[in-house]
C-alpha cells in the first residue's frame, strides 16, 4: 500500500520530525510504502503532486492546520494529532490501511467527499481550487470559494433583516418597517427595553446589518484566499471593506479579491533574503499587498466610479420626462446590474430622493418610480430560489442552500439575496436577473402602482397603491429570471468540463 | 558551524522534582554558555511551548523546546534523571530529557540539524546508547555520531 503523510506541530522543530520519522519506520515495518511531508520550521519538503495521486491514502499527524489540504482532497484520510503519530505510529498506520481498504470496497464515485474523521486539532479553511485545472475553471472556483464563504452572512443578515421588518410591522403596524431602520444602534445598545416589540426588532435590524457589512469583505476575503493562500486573507478583506467604503458592491469585491489574491501570490513567490523570510507571511506581503489592494481600489478605481455615478444620475434626472414604461425598465435594469454597486445605487437613490419630493401627494410619478425600483430589487432573489428549486441540478450545494433563504430575502426586498448566484457566475446570473427586473420595473411603471416607502418589501405592503398589479409584476419579473437562468446555464453547461462542476458541489 | 552539544550541556545523574527545575537546570548552562542570551525569557518561551501540551514522549523522554528570540546558537541540552520526573507522557516519568532551543529566525542550515536530532530521539538504539552512556563525553559522542548534518 501507497502512504503519504504530512506532520506539523505548533513550533515546529522537534515533533513534526519525530512524527515523520516514527510514521515511516512503522510503515516500512508493515510493508507499506510511504513519503512524509515534514511542515516543520526548517522548510518544506512539499510531496510530489504524482506521488500523492498514487497513494492510497493519506495521514495528517498534525497539531496545526496542514498547509495546502486541498491538494490531498478525495483521498481515504486519517487525521490524529501530532503526539498520536510519534506514540503509536503503527496503529495510525493500520487505521490508514484500514481506510483505505474501506474506500477501495465503495464505488468509485462515491469516494470523494471523504472528510479527513476525528480531527483533533483545527480545521483549517478550505479552498475550492485544484491546481491543475485550466483558467476559466480556476477562475469559477476562485469565485466559488469567496462565494461559499459569504453565503453565510448573506443568509444571516438578509433573515435578521427580513425578521426585524416582519416583527416591526406586527408590532408597529404599517410604518413599522419604515422606523425600524430609523433606531440609531446607539439607542439600540443604550436604552433597550426588553419589553418593547420594537426595541427588539431595531436589535434584530442591527445585527443583520452588521452582518451584511461583511458580505462584500468575505467574498473578496476568500476570493484572494482562494489564489493566495492565507496571505491573501488580509488585502482581500480591506480591498472588499474599501470597495463598499467607494460604493463599487460586490463587482468591486470580486476585483478586489483578484488584485488582493494576485499581489499576495506575486509576492509569496519572491526570493527574499532568509533574513527577511520568517517575517514575510504576516508582515512583510499583508502590509505590502494590502496597501496596493488599497491603492487599486481608492485611486484606480474611486474617480471613473463617482463619474459613472454622476454621469448615470444625469441620465435618468433627464429621463423624467419620457415614457414612464421605459424609465420603469431602466430603472428595473441598473436595479439588478451589480445589486448594491454604483448603477444600483444611483437608480435606488433618484428612487428614494423623488420620494421626499413626492411630500404627501397619493399619485405623484415620484411614488410610481419608487414602487417600480422595489419590486425590481424583489425578483432577483425571488427568481434564483425559484430556479433553484425549479432544477436544482444546475446551482451548487451552497446555492441551493442559499436559494431557500433567498424566498425570505427577495420577498424583503434584500437584493443582496442574490449575489452570491451572480458573484458565482456572473455573465450567466446578471442578465437572467436584469431580464426579469427590467419587466417588473416596467410592469409596475405600466400598471401605476405606487409606494411611499423606500424599503421594506411584502413587509410594508399596507403602504402600497395598487397591491395585486405589484405583486402580479413581481411574479412575471420572478418566473422571467427563473425561466432564463435556467436557459443560460443549461446552454452553459455543455461547454462547461463536467467533472469540475462535480467536484465543486462536493467540498 | 557551533557544535550542537558540548561536554557542559550535559547533566547525568541529575536530582531534581519536577519539569520546571530539571528545564530551569539545563537552561542555567545554556546560559552559561552563552547560547541563551536571556535565561528567564527563554525559560517563560520553552514554558509556553509546553503549556500547550506537555512535550513528554512514550519510553521515558521529554523534549522541552522552543524556537526562542533569546537563544543565539541552535543547542542541545541533554539530561539524565535517574528517578525521573513526570513529563505528561501516559507511559510514565521521563528519565531522559532532552532540551532543544532553536534561534527564532535561524537559518535553515541549523535547523535542519534539529531536525535530525528529532528524528533520532524515535530510536530506541539512540535512546539506550544515551541511557548507558558512561560520561559527558560520551554523550556528545553519540549526538555528534547520530545528528551528524
Amino acid at each position: 500500500m501507497r502512504i503519504v503523510a504530512v506532520t506539523s506541530c505548533p513550533t515546529g522543530i522537534a515533533h513534526t520530525y519525530m512524527a515523520a520519522e516514527a510514521l515511516e519506520q512503522a510503515a516500512r515495518a508493515a510493508g507499506h510504502e510511504i513519503q512524509v511531508e515534514t511542515q516543520g520550521a526548517a522548510g518544506a519538503n512539499p510531496l510530489d503532486p504524482a506521488v500523492i495521486a498514487a497513494a492510497d491514502a493519506v495521514i495528517f499527524g498534525v497539531d496545526v492546520e496542514v498547509r495546502d489540504r486541498q491538494r490531498f482532497e478525495g483521498k481515504p484520510t486519517v487525521q490524529v494529532g501530532v503526539k498520536k503519530a510519534i506514540s503509536d505510529a503503527a496503529g495510525v498506520v493500520e487505521q490508514a490501511v484500514a481506510a483505505a481498504r474501506d474506500d477501495a470496497a465503495r464505488p468509485a464515485f462515491a469516494t470523494s467527499p471523504v472528510p479527513g474523521p476525528t480531527a483533533p486539532g483545527s480545521p483549517a479553511l478550505a479552498s475550492k481550487v485544484t491546481s491543475d485545472a485550466g483558467v476559466g475553471t480556476r477562475v469559477r472556483q476562485w469565485l466559488m470559494t469567496g462565494v461559499s464563504y459569504m453565503i453565510p452572512f448573506v443568509a444571516a443578515g438578509g433573515i435578521l433583516i427580513a425578521l426585524s421588518f416582519m416583527l416591526a410591522q406586527v408590532v408597529a403596524g404599517k410604518q413599522g418597517a419604515i422606523d425600524v431602520t430609523k433606531v440609531p444602534l446607539a439607542t439600540v445598545a443604550t436604552n433597550f427595553d426588553a419589553l418593547d416589540g420594537m426595541h427588539w426588532a431595531a436589535l434584530l435590524f442591527q445585527v443583520g446589518a452588521a452582518s451584511f457589512a461583511f458580505l462584500v469583505p468575505a467574498l473578496a476575503g476568500f476570493i484572494a484566499f482562494a489564489i493566495a493562500d492565507r496571505p491573501g486573507i488580509v488585502p482581500g478583506f480591506v480591498g472588499g471593506a474599501l470597495s463598499v467604503a467607494i460604493g463599487a458592491g460586490f463587482l468591486g469585491g470580486i476585483a478586489a479579491g483578484f488584485v488582493g489574491g494576485f499581489v499576495a501570490l506575486w509576492l509569496a513567490r519572491r526570493q527574499v533574503p532568509k533574513g527577511v523570510r520568517g517575517v514575510m507571511p504576516v508582515v512583510v506581503i499583508p502590509l505590502v499587498a494590502t496597501f496596493a489592494t488599497g491603492l487599486v481600489m481608492l485611486i484606480v478605481l474611486g474617480r471613473p466610479l463617482k463619474a459613472v455615478s454622476d454621469g448615470l444620475s444625469d441620465w435618468l434626472a433627464g429621463m423624467s420626462g419620457t415614457n414612464a414604461v421605459v424609465l420603469g425598465v431602466v430603472l428595473g435594469l441598473m436595479m439588478a446590474f451589480d445589486m448594491g454597486g454604483p448603477v444600483n445605487k444611483v437608480a435606488y437613490t433618484f428612487a428614494t430622493t423623488g420620494l421626499a419630493a413626492a411630500g404627501t401627494a397619493t399619485d405623484a410619478p415620484q411614488l410610481k418610480i419608487m414602487a417600480a425600483v422595489m419590486a425590481a430589487g424583489m425578483t432577483p432573489p425571488l427568481g434564483l430560489a425559484l430556479a433553484t428549486r425549479l432544477r436544482p441540478g444546475l446551482f451548487t450545494e451552497p446555492e441551493r442552500e442559499n436559494g431557500n433563504a433567498a424566498w425570505l430575502l427577495g420577498a424583503s426586498f434584500i437584493t443582496e439575496g442574490a449575489i452570491p448566484f451572480a458573484a458565482a457566475d456572473p455573465l450567466r446570473v446578471i442578465p437572467s436577473l436584469m431580464a426579469g427586473s427590467g419587466i417588473t420595473g416596467g410592469l409596475v411603471m405600466a400598471f401605476g402602482s405606487t409606494l411611499r416607502a423606500p424599503h421594506g418589501g411584502i413587509w410594508v405592503t399596507p403602504l402600497i397603491g395598487g397591491v395585486v398589479p405589484y405583486l402580479l409584476s413581481v411574479v412575471v419579473g420572478t418566473a422571467v429570471t427563473a425561466a432564463a437562468v435556467i436557459l443560460l446555464k443549461q446552454l452553459g453547461r455543455r461547454s462547461d468540463q463536467a467533472p469540475a462542476e462535480g467536484r465543486l458541489a462536493t467540498v | 558551524m557551533t557544535a550542537l552539544i558540548t561536554t557542559d550541556l550535559v547533566l547525568l545523574d541529575l536530582d531534581a522534582d519536577d519539569r520546571a527545575e530539571v528545564t530551569r537546570r539545563l537552561a542555567e548552562r545554556l546560559a552559561a554558555a552563552g547560547r541563551v542570551t536571556d535565561l528567564d525569557g527563554f525559560l517563560a518561551d520553552v514554558r509556553a511551548r509546553e503549556e500547550q501540551m506537555p512535550t513528554g514522549l512514550p519510553g521515558g523522554i521529554g523534549i522541552p523546546h522552543a524556537r526562542s528570540a533569546h537563544v543565539a546558537v541552535p543547542t542541545l541540552g541533554f539530561a539524565r534523571v535517574p528517578k525521573g520526573v513526570d513529563w505528561g507522557a501516559e507511559d510514565g516519568p521521563a528519565t531522559l530529557v532532552f532540551l532543544i532551543a532553536a534561534p527564532e529566525g535561524g537559518g535553515s542550515e541549523h535547523l535542519t540539524i534539529l531536525a535530525a536530532l528529532a528524528r533520532r530521539l524515535i530510536h530506541a538504539s539512540f535512546r539506550d546508547a544515551l541511557l548507558g552512556a558512561p560520561d559527558e563525553q560520551s554523550v556528545v559522542d553519540v549526538v555528534t555520531r547520530e545528528v551528524s548534518p
